[in-house]
């Protein structure tokens, strides 16, 4: 008899190439993506003189420095070099660009499963962190330096040696107002910003099965916040109807024998992890952060912790601290915290089922500070407006704008300015992470909503009521 | 490569956990090449106040710490971003080491790529080398990679790195030169996988095989 498996042995076993006597694999990738800011690789690989291996297997997604408000030429001459620069290496390399101008351009970690490029049991990289998100479906996904792209684009492999295993599981069923966000930070809270550091991670349990593919996608994308390497959720039917008929998803007969060998694809029932973790999905609150950290995560009835009231004199400090640069008095009820503006954006929450539960909250209300909407893919944006969703949004006096990463990185010129406080759907609440000096509050897209409509962060439960959520 | 033998050198003690990438090197310097050198904007918004006047308060500005190649942190160094400008940042201001409680993945194995050391120490060892070094900053600390340990003061501390990482950085390896060695296994697996696994390409794929 074979031992047990997990899907992080059953992925690994079926990419490795080369075993060497100090553990380090050779794993074979399927599908590489890259983005404006993997310059460094594409310089490393010309100046070792090397050509792309596969550039079947590599494709160019523009999203990291794209302006969300599209007007050409590029404003920003350093932005508009990024952009260009990009499409140089692109065309140099032979890789499809889904480019600035190109109707399915969108966020990486949105337009590969959407173009059904993702696929379960692929190996796929991307040197972005938040690659993780992938892993939705059943790959193993995970974010690469710029070394590592340069060691790809030259020979489609990676030198990597297995993770730990963790399988955290959630069962019972979310309450309604909780989505995929609120389970992501209550998880790392849960485990701390570091505690999964080293391990894969298995997502379980009913709660997570109940989940659709985009909230699957926002979990996933959150690993990388509690420390982990990648997420994955084993594929299942919602997976499989997701991916039928999607443009780079294998088609007719091939279909439904790819259906047969993702069918494999779970852990063995007797298969042991290194670590588990469990957490009661009835029991999660609606969430938003307070401090500088994504475990910095508490329920929207809480209230931000007072240093005097802490023991531990190296934890106490950094409670100062936090809430010393988000300007926050210790001890303050969370929803009496005013904000500013508000970003709806993201790999983690800007797919079309983000912009329906925020728009389900602003419709027919008004909010009551700035705020920018950037939808996560070209495509997300035309179902949207097809759905009417921008002008509840516009209504709402929000933005509607274009696709990329926006707000939550901050360098293609949307950021939050100092000292402002943002309630954003993204997924680090870092110092400086939105701008210098800005103070972010991660929450759902829902509760985005509900703080905009409040001018502080708010519990979107009440305003649900008699809506559909 | 650069082999990583040992290194003795100043060691300055920042001492603070969680140093995310994004504090490290923050991303509006993320487009600016190799070239230019990211040494200067490393920290930059920890060693900068609001009107972009040095802070007394931080470590690397002050006077005594110029020159060290060694930085003593608290745990979960470079955790977040993927960006491997963060490693350039450290070693372009002149570190080879890093010693902390415990690092980020992804920067690690970047750290690592760029021979960066990257030595894990507890919590209370590396309180006692920081409290050294406090004293006296001029005091060099010897971090011996081949036999995995720090001499400070007159005491020698144990650190851990993965196995894989240390062979690469004492042998000075590149991996794209190793993964050379392979190109014929890389070819056989490639051609049992489309047979094994033909769902796996791209369905509007240019790949011509």
């Amino acid at each position: 008899m074979n031992e047990p498996q997990t899907v992080i042995d059953k992925l690994w076993s079926s990419h490795e190439i080369v075993r060497r006597e100090d553990g380090a694999c050779l794993v074979w990738i399927d599908r590489h993506y890259v983005h404006e800011g993997s310059f460094h690789a594409f310089s490393q690989m010309k100046a070792r003189g090397r050509a792309i291996a596969e550039p079947g297997l590599t494709f160019g997604i523009a999203d990291h420095y794209v302006p969300t408000r599209r007007a050409e030429p590029i404003a920003n001459p350093e932005i508009a070099a990024m952009v260009r620069n990009f499409e140089a290496n692109a065309a140099e390399s032979d890789i499809m660009l889904f480019g600035l101008r190109d109707p399915r351009q969108g966020i990486v970690h949105v337009v590969g499963p959407e173009q059904g490029l993702t696929l379960p049991g692929l190996t796929i990289v991307c040197g972005d962190s938040h690659t993780s998100t992938h892993g939705a479906f059943g790959a193993y996904a995970f974010g690469i330096g710029a070394s590592e792209v340069a060691h790809v684009l030259m020979t489609q492999t990676l030198w990597q040696k297995k993770p730990k295993s963790m399988r955290i599981t959630v069962n019972g069923t979310a309450a309604p107002g909780v989505g995929a966000k609120d389970i992501a930070l209550a998880i790392i809270a849960h485990v701390g910003a570091d505690g999964a550091r080293g391990h894969a991670i298995e997502f379980s349990g009913n709660a997570i099965r109940g989940l659709s593919m985009e909230g699957r996608m926002t979990l996933c994308n959150m690993s990388i916040e509690a420390g982990g390497r990648l997420g994955i959720v084993a594929p299942d039917k919602k997976t499989f109807a997701y991916l039928k008929g999607r443009p780079f998803a294998p088609n007719a007969d091939l279909f439904d024998r790819a259906v047969e060998a993702w069918s494999t694809i779970v852990s063995d029932p007797d298969a042991s992890f290194d670590r588990e973790v469990s957490l009661d999905g009835g029991a999660i609150a609606p969430i938003v952060t307070w401090g500088t950290t994504p475990d910095d995560a508490l329920p929207i009835d809480g209230q931000v912790p007072d240093p005097a009231c802490e023991a531990d004199p190296a934890r106490a400090k950094y409670l100062r601290e936090a809430l010393d640069y988000m300007a926050i008095e210790p001890g303050k009820k969370l929803t009496e915290i005013a904000i500013d503006r508000v970003f709806i954006g993201s790999c983690t929450n800007s797919r079309i089922e983000d912009l329906r539960a925020a728009a389900a909250v602003l419709a027919g209300r008004v909010s009551k500070v700035p705020g920018l909407v950037s939808p996560g893919s070209s495509t997300v944006k035309r179902q949207a407006e097809e759905e009417g969703l921008d002008r509840i949004f516009r209504d709402a006096g929000l933005e509607w704008a274009d696709s990329g990463c926006s707000m939550c990185v901050g360098i293609n010129g949307d950021i939050v300015p100092p000292g402002e406080r943002c309630a954003s759907t993204t997924n680090r609440n870092f110092r400086g992470r939105q701008g210098p000096g800005a103070r972010t509050h991660l929450m759902s897209p829902a509760m985005v909503a509900a703080a905009a409509v409040s001018g502080r962060l708010a519990d979107v439960r009440p305003l649900l009521a008699g809506r559909k959520a | 490569m650069e082999k990583f033998g040992q290194l003795s050198a100043k060691a300055c003690p920042l001492m603070l956990p969680n140093l995310n990438t994004d504090q490290i090197l923050p991303a509006r310097y993320l487009k600016w090449p190799r070239s230019k050198g990211l040494g200067s904007v490393l920290f930059q918004d920890l060693r900068l106040d609001g009107n972009g006047n040095e802070r007394e308060d931080f470590l690397l500005n002050q006077p005594s710490w110029h020159g060290c190649k060694i930085l003593l942190a608290g745990r979960n160094f470079g955790g977040g971003s993927s960006r491997e400008a963060a490693v350039y940042a450290l070693c372009d201001h002149g570190f080879r080491c890093i010693v902390a409680p415990s690092f980020g993945d992804i920067f690690a194995q970047n750290a690592v790529k760029n021979g960066l050391l990257t030595a894990v120490v507890s919590e209370g060892d590396i309180a006692e080398i920081a409290a050294v070094v406090s004293r006296d900053p001029e005091r060099p600390v010897l971090v011996n990679l081949v036999q995995q340990v720090i001499v400070c003061g007159n005491r020698t501390y144990a650190f851990d790195i993965d196995p894989v990482s240390r062979n690469q950085l004492v042998n000075g390896w590149d991996d794209v030169d190793l993964t050379e060695n392979y190109r014929e296994r890389i070819s056989k697996f490639r051609a049992g996988d489309e047979i094994q696994r033909p769902w796996a390409a791209p369905a509007k794929s240019r790949r011509k095989s």
